[in-house]
């Protein structure tokens, strides 16, 4: 199979591979840039487990082609701590014992960020909508509806 | 999993690629993507149109021209749209509705296609390079059609005119048991002057309930006169049968739902 460019800024850093033609993002992201925090639970685009930010906009990088995003702004879970310093939303997660086996959470944190980038105090039906596409085995959802609700408070201390 | 992409910048080009044995139009791709994910081996190259226009949105004089690639999203939030906000923030989760686009949704099998139910009972036109075809038609026609849908057009339902509803079993989110849509238009006397019902999930495709539709004509929406159109709507529907609901459950339920829709 024909290799094929695809560039694009992962985190802030620029990327450039050659992958096979017809790769997902995710595989692209996971096997051959390394980035392993999307997960690949269902590839059927029904666990939001691989969830991921492309220009602003949350996507499941299982049914994305890389191809497909070549000079996008892609945004995964791995580059949100600022040198050491969790973002306020994995610092929720933690808090609140929002992960569990963890295999949800970076999809949840990056549905989670769209939201709060979005509507900085959000409602708690905004909460369950906004995670709506995301499945959790362990947590039972509750803890991680309350960590996103307080990490837009604590959005909002700051801010003030 | 062993899939080729071809990108063009026209529909023209993208449309003789089309014409090779094993490919397929690449739209948001939250369906063929997860075929191919899934072990499908039927398709083996993807083509796909970079052209702006196909994701364009214009509203003019109570008209609406959707393109293909106009994503279920951007309906939602556009503030003209929102007639069909409720039928568009129906599909899927969020990222879903970021990907998943107007022409896809118009080849989704049941129990997908919400969002070409509402078309359809707005009477749209599907419109490809070869010329413009009512949905009805398209619909039927669309295991054989190889053109791509490059928008969908429509006029804008007058306020309160247009309903849907979607019922399903996980909330907000989950797979329809079934979806309806229905256009009404009601006389001076508040009796229905004229109706378009479509139903999802009452076959493999989007249908329309025409006998609930002429059953409705001249009613009152109450409960007492809406009654017979209930008693019809299930008439010549063959309703799918998957994990979430068998056939026999959504004959039963199609008339409460309904029946709900008309009178809210
Ligand atoms: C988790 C999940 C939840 C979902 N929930 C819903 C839901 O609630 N309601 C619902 O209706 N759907 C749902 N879907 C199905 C799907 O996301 C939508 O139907 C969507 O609109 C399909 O559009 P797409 O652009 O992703 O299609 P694609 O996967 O890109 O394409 C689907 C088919 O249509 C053809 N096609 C696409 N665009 C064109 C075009 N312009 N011209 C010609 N052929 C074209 C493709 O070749 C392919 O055969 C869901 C899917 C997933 C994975
Ligand atoms: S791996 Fe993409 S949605 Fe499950
Ligand atoms: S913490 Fe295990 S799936 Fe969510």
């Amino acid at each position: 199979m024909a290799k094929v460019p695809v560039q694009f800024t992962l985190n802030g850093s620029e990327k450039a591979e050659f992958i096979e033609s017809g790769t997902t993002l995710l595989n692209a992201l996971r096997d051959k840039i390394g980035d392993t925090s999307p997960k690949g639970g269902c590839h059927q685009g029904t666990c939001g487990a691989c969830s991921v930010i492309i220009d602003g906009e949350l996507r499941l990088s299982c049914l994305t082609l890389a191809e497909t995003c070549n000079g996008a702004d892609i945004k995964t879970t791995a580059g949100l701590a600022e040198g050491g310093v969790l973002h306020p939303l994995q610092r929720a997660f933690l808090d609140a014992f929002a992960t569990q086996c963890g295999f949800c959470t970076p999809g949840m944190i990056m549905a989670a960020k769209v939201l709060l980038d979005r509507t900085p105090n959000p409602s708690r039906d905004d909460v369950v909508e906004a995670l709506s596409g995301n499945i959790c085995r362990c947590t039972g959802y509750e803890p991680i509806i309350q960590a996103v609700l307080t990490a837009a408070r604590a959005n909002s201390q700051n801010a003030a | 999993m062993s899939l080729a992409l071809q990108t063009f910048s026209t529909v023209k080009d993208a449309n003789a690629a089309l014409r090779a044995a094993g490919t397929r139009y690449l739209g948001g791709g939250t369906l063929v993507v997860r075929a191919a994910n899934e072990g499908d081996v039927s398709v083996s190259s993807l083509v796909r149109v970079t052209d702006p226009g196909l994701s364009r949105i214009a509203v003019s004089s109570g008209k609406a021209r959707l393109g293909a690639s106009v994503t279920m999203a951007a309906i939602a939030r556009h503030p003209e749209l929102a007639a069909l906000a409720p039928a568009a923030r129906a599909i899927g989760g969020p990222a879903i509705r970021n990907m998943a686009t107007v022409g896809g949704n118009l080849f989704a099998p049941a129990p997908y296609g919400d969002f070409a139910v509402a078309l359809l009972a707005l009477d749209a036109t599907v419109v490809t390079e070869d010329g413009e075809t009512p949905i009805e038609a398209f619909l039927a026609g669309r295991d054989t059609s190889r053109a791509i849908v490059t928008g969908v057009g429509f006029a804008l339902p007058m306020a309160k005119s247009f309903r849907f509803l979607k019922v399903s079993r996980v909330k907000p989110k989950g797979v329809s048991v079934l979806s309806i849509a229905a256009l009404l238009e009601l006389a001076a006397d508040d009796t229905v002057a004229s109706a378009r019902i479509a139903l999802g999930c009452m076959a493999d495709r989007p249908i329309r309930a025409t006998a609930a539709e002429k059953a409705l004509l001249g009613c009152t929406l109450t409960p007492r006169e809406i009654a017979p159109a209930l008693a019809a709507a299930p008439q010549g529907t063959a309703p799918i049968t998957d994990p979430i609901a068998s056939a026999w459950y959504r004959a039963e339920v199609l008339p409460v739902h309904l029946g709900r829709l008309l009178l809210s």
